[in-house]
């Protein structure tokens, strides 16, 4: 047993809890110390990404409970790709917030670090309800990311997004009230174990149970009928939070691809794929959707928000057809786009700090300052987006496209994902040359130009996508390899059987 | 009792879907609570439905599942640490648009006007 498992959650709390209490300290104290908590966590992540690549399962066992007793903590491949993703995307946008997004509230750099580590919590967690929690620890810590900043305008979808999540997280409980009830556990690999000898009647209601419990994750994933939460919320957030809100639409397709494959996948007999058969669809509608969102947006953070929606039907399109190498195109994609959707986020931000009064609209505004800067940003942004060659959103789509096999569900595929692209690069094509291109006579009173720790780490996250390529072979295989590890549930519910450490002293034994 | 119980379970879910599909945000959040409260029983009744028994193995014959009453806590904690985030979020509402309905009616100027004028200079 590694205590390095522990170090993702507990660097992030100390660090929050840290914050809170230094709400009136100076503001780059505060800074410095709350971006070296970033780092940290960073570090703590690539540690455990290290450990996991030699396809082990690792536990951390809450107080020495033999799994399935107590909460157990696991670290597979999966588990490490989503700590290292959200660390990386985390530490940029906590740079960027440092950048003057972070003042007119004392708590900001608190519930940054919370929130990193609710999404760690839900990353590690080897036990259902656990995951439950970690969602709230997540959710409660967004919710004051997400009026951040103030403005009447963030007070209604901000209400929307909170009401909505009440009542999933009320449906999530529900979900697992009642797998619980006929199953008697909640430890993911208990669970693996004991849903395949379901039977007679009590198959309903843990099909019941499995179906709302991807309800709850859609809605976390924004999958169609449970989207139109998303673009406005996001739209209106400010960047650093909206850029970090990327990777919590993935937290619910993290949640389908642990527990689906793991407690419903192929040995699970007769409840074996359950729900996959309604998300292929859904996922595609999803896709076209976002298109059509995207298409039809105003300003280029509601445009990027869409994006969002696209990504979320592209990453689920494979998964529900849950073939190996379908998975590992998802996880190759996952990673390219979450970090591209920040970006994009943060560089709409940036924009909209030098129109003036035109702000991130998609219309034409006299020339602003840094013009070629935050073109260059956001053209390599929309073409990783898009999915044009060279960048990294291009080997995502491909590796997605060529992983369906021929037949049906390759048509539907093959057609959604390439005319979505094509109309989203309209979309961007549009959106890019009216805002840097078509400039009217005059000139704006620009607030101040950017200061360097803005604009470093757009820079850094938007050339990420270079980066993804440029390591594409060590990617591709570490996403395969996952993908592996995914489909064959043996190796996770052996962790029942991992040796927990035994106590030397005799004596705490014989108390019984 | 199980009869009972599930009358109450879903008299309570009910009226909380009901009033979380009101237009205002009062009873949105009675909806939000009694859905929750409705969840908590469930959860609740999750181990079986017993009287009488004690949570702990080895003193009486049959035992009741502890299980559910620690996941019921921690529900009930995380249910009212949300309700006050709520409440406070709906007062700021009600400030901010002076009303209350869940979608801030008044006030409510689409962007677009503001994009016109600065098309327009």
């Amino acid at each position: 047993m590694t205590h390095w498992l522990i170090a993702p959650i507990l660097i992030p709390l100390l660090g929050g809890i840290l914050q809170v209490f230094m709400g009136y300290a100076p503001i780059s104290l505060r800074r410095t110390l709350a971006i070296a908590t970033t780092v940290l966590m960073l570090v703590s992540a690539v540690v455990l990404l290290l450990l996991a690549s030699d396809g082990s399962y690792r536990i951390y066992a809450f107080g020495n409970w033999q799994p399935p007793f107590g909460i157990v903590l696991v670290l597979d491949r999966l588990a490490a790709l989503m700590l290292v993703l959200t660390a990386v995307l985390g530490l940029f946008c906590h740079i960027y917030a440092s950048g003057g997004a972070d003042e007119g509230n004392r708590q900001f750099h608190a519930l940054f670090l919370f929130q990193l580590m609710g999404l760690n919590i839900a990353f590690l967690t080897g036990d259902l309800f656990n995951l439950f929690v970690a969602f709230e620890v997540l959710l409660i810590a967004s919710y004051g990311l997400l009026m951040h900043g103030g403005g009447t305008t963030r007070t209604v979808p901000g209400l929307h997004y909170v009401v909505l999540n009440l009542v999933g997280s009320a449906l999530f409980l529900i979900s697992v009230g009642m797998i619980y009830s006929v199953t008697g556990t909640l430890n993911m690999a208990d669970l693996a174990v004991k849903i395949p000898q379901v039977s007679g009647n009590n198959l309903n209601l843990v099909k019941a149970g499995g179906m709302m419990l991807l309800v709850v994750f859609g809605l976390k994933a924004a999958i169609l009928p449970l989207c139109f939460w998303l673009p406005k919320a996001y739209a209106r957030a400010t960047a650093p939070v909206a850029a970090l809100f990327a990777v919590m639409t993935k937290v619910g397709i993290y949640a389908i691809v642990r527990i689906y494959p793991l407690m419903f996948g192929e040995g699970a007999g007769e409840l074996a794929n359950l729900g996959m058969d309604w998300l292929f669809p859904l996922a595609l509608i999803t896709l076209s959707m976002g298109v059509i969102g995207a298409l039809g947006a105003d300003n280029l953070k509601t445009l990027v928000a869409w994006q969002v929606i696209i990504s979320v039907g592209t990453l689920l399109a494979p998964i529900a057809l849950g073939s190996v190498a379908g998975l590992s195109a998802a996880l190759f994609y996952l990673v390219s786009t979450t970090w591209t959707v920040a970006a994009l986020f943060l560089v709409s931000e940036l924009v909209a700090n030098q129109r003036g009064m035109a702000a991130d609209s998609i219309v034409t505004a006299p020339k602003m300052r840094h013009r070629t800067f935050l073109s260059v940003l956001f053209l390599i942004g929309a073409v990783a987006a898009a999915g044009l060659p060279p960048l990294s959103g291009f080997f995502g789509k491909l590796l997605i496209l060529q992983s369906v096999e021929p037949g049906v569900e390759m048509a539907w595929l093959w057609g959604v994902v390439l005319v979505g692209s094509f109309l989203t690069l309209i979309a961007y094509s549009r959106a890019g040359s009216i805002v840097f291109w078509w400039n009217v006579e005059g000139h704006l009173e620009t607030p101040e130009p950017m200061n360097n720790r803005v604009s470093i780490s757009t820079g850094i996250l938007t050339c990420l996508t270079m980066l993804i390529v440029v390591l594409a072979g060590p990617v591709s295989d570490y996403t395969r390899a996952t993908a592996e590890q995914l489909h064959d549930n043996r190796g996770y519910i052996n962790i029942l059987q991992a040796p927990v450490h035994v106590p030397k002293n005799p004596l705490i034994g014989e108390i019984n | 009792m199980e009869l009972l119980f599930a009358l109450v379970i879903g008299t309570l879910t009910a009226s909380g879907v009901y009033l979380l599909l009101r237009a205002r945000t009062f009873p949105v959040i009675m909806g939000l609570t009694l859905l929750s409260y409705g969840v908590n029983l469930f959860l609740f009744a999750t181990g079986r439905l017993a009287t009488g028994q004690q949570p702990v193995i080895g003193t009486a014959a049959s035992y009741s599942d502890p299980l559910p009453q620690a996941l019921v806590l921690t529900a009930i904690v995380i249910g009212f640490a949300m309700t006050a985030f709520l409440v406070v979020l709906s007062l700021r509402n009600l400030a901010d648009n002076e009303n209350d309905h869940v979608d801030g009616q008044r006030n409510n100027t689409p962007p677009s006007n503001q994009d016109q004028e600065v098309t327009s200079k």
